[in-house]
């Protein structure tokens, strides 16, 4: 048979050595440095990508959050807006009605006033009248006793003075 | 299983070209006749030393004409003591004989036999030589070869390693080898002998990858080296599957083989000597796809570079100059091929060594 009788034990041998030197040698000092470099290479590609996703869900958490707290500003500021206007509508509402009423009891107070000062000029008029009567009383009675004919032109004549009064 | 198929082709194509070979050399005895040999005779001629192992490392150039340039090899034998010698040496002497230690030896026919001092190889009716043959521990060609890859492959993968202790980004080298190895890692490893147990058998699913592929493909420079192509390569190769295999085998795994659970004991009875031989049967089949598929291929580019001299029409030339262009290229697709699987057919071994059944057969 061909195939045996160039069957060589030599090179089997010589084959069979190498290969497992090669073996051992390339384990210890090629497989071994390589095999441990890509799978750590592969570890810290599969953590990167971890962290990264890892990192942005935290991103999509915070502006998730970012956008909650705007939106609770937003509202809250609404809210504070609202009230302010409220306040100030009640102001001006508060403050027209005040300045009504103010107004009323001044125009009141007024009223009264020039009732008072009306009441108070009539009176005095009535005391002027009074008095001028007596005084015209007087001078008619003085006249009268120094020209009956004189009397009653006297009094005429105070009586258009007076009428100015 | 296409490899298994174009490998069948080519050995058939192969065959078919010694058989036109040999009628050429029937037809063409006249020729002989001038002591001139023939063109289809020195093409056989260079065809058989190509694919067996030599002694010295021959280069370029003509035996016969005196032009042939080559490096010896230092010749190592075992005859009871230990004989040493460099190639050159047969060359030195008339007959072709070289003395050590009081044995005579003479090269003959690529292989070493010990005669008397006057070099004469006795032969039977079948011209076999009869002479006793010592054990042959020379460094061959073969084996020199082989030395040259180891070399190459403990610089390449060396220098890779160191790199990877400087950065982990893969650059210039481990570019190009870094797919390789995941691709023995991940395609042949992990799917075939499992999570667990993958990590144990890399540095020899590497090794054996990288070897058979740098080997076959150093094999097709015009160096001829052929590394793989020689059965006792392969045969050491599947001797270290075959061990690991077995060493690595679980309990289930010799159930499996001996005492095969879940069938009737009658059929445990018939299937336990085919399992056995099933443990030596897939080694073996092993050592001869690859042994077959690398020396098929050469057979055939050494035999279509031969037929461009045969041919003495250019365009007959020019055919097969395409037809071996075309035939070396797939010649590198069976290099990869052949490597790729080896290692996944020894990792398979390996993965039904360990694997832990669920018992359900």
């Amino acid at each position: 048979m061909a195939l045996l009788e160039d069957f060589s034990v030599g090179l089997f041998f010589w084959q069979l050595l190498l290969f497992i030197v090669l073996l051992l040698v390339l384990r210890k000092y090629a497989w071994k440095p390589i095999l441990g470099a890509v799978e750590e290479r592969e570890q810290s590609i599969e953590d990167s990508l971890a962290s990264a996703e890892k990192a942005r869900e935290e991103m999509q958490r915070l502006q998730s959050d970012n956008e909650r707290i705007l939106a609770e500003a937003r509202a809250e500021r609404d809210a504070i807006l609202k009230e302010a206007r409220e306040i100030k509508d009640k102001m001006i509402n508060d403050a027209k009605s005040e300045a009504g009423s103010q107004a009323e009891k001044i125009i009141a107070n007024a009223k009264e006033q020039i009732q008072n000062e009306k009441m108070a000029a009539v009176t005095d008029l009535k005391n002027q009248v009074a008095e001028m009567s007596i005084e015209i009383a007087e001078l008619v009675l003085g006249k009268e006793l120094s020209a009956e004919g004189k009397q009653g032109a006297l009094v005429k004549e105070q009586l258009d003075q007076f009428k100015l009064n | 299983m296409q490899i298994k198929r174009f490998g069948f082709f080519a050995f058939l194509f192969a065959l078919s070209l010694t058989a036109y070979a040999g009628d050429g050399h029937d037809s063409h005895e006249n020729h002989e006749a001038h002591g001139e040999k023939s063109i289809k005779e020195q093409i056989k001629e260079v065809k058989e030393h190509h694919l067996k192992d030599s002694h010295s490392f021959h280069l370029w150039g003509d035996h016969a004409k005196g032009n042939s340039v080559e490096f010896p090899l230092p010749i190592i034998l075992w005859d009871g003591q230990l004989h040493f010698f460099w190639s050159s040496e047969f060359h030195h002497n008339a007959n072709a004989v070289v003395e050590s230690k009081g044995s005579h030896f003479r090269l003959y026919h690529s292989k070493i036999y010990k005669t008397e001092a006057d070099g004469e190889i006795i032969y039977d009716e079948d011209h076999h030589a009869l002479n006793e043959k010592p054990i042959d521990f020379s460094i061959t060609k073969t084996v020199f070869s082989t030395i040259l890859v180891g070399l190459l492959m403990f610089w390449m993968f060396r220098s890779i390693a160191k790199r990877y202790t400087k950065d982990l980004v893969p650059r210039g080298l481990s570019k190009f080898i870094e797919p390789l190895i995941i691709l023995v890692r991940d395609d042949i490893a992990r799917p075939n002998i499992g999570e667990k147990n993958y990590k144990r058998y890399m540095p020899y699913l590497l090794t054996v990858f990288f070897f058979i592929w740098i080997a076959n493909l150093i094999g097709q420079t015009p160096l001829g080296i052929n590394i793989t192509g020689n059965i006792a390569v392969t045969f050491g190769l599947a001797l270290i599957t075959f061990f690991i295999t077995q060493f690595s085998g679980k309990k289930d795994y010799w159930a499996h083989i001996f005492w095969m659970p879940g069938v009737p004991y009658l059929m445990r009875l018939v299937l336990m000597p085919i399992e056995i031989l099933g443990l030596f049967v897939k080694p073996f089949s092993l050592m001869i796809r690859l042994y077959a598929n690398i020396l098929a291929g050469h057979t055939v580019i050494i035999s279509i570079i031969g037929l461009i001299f045969v041919f003495g029409a250019w365009g007959a030339k020019g055919a097969f100059f395409g037809l071996t262009f075309f035939l070396s290229i797939i010649e590198l697709l069976v290099a990869f091929l052949q490597a790729y699987i080896f290692t996944m057919l020894s990792a398979l071994y390996f993965g039904s060594a360990v694997e832990e059944h669920d018992e359900h057969h």
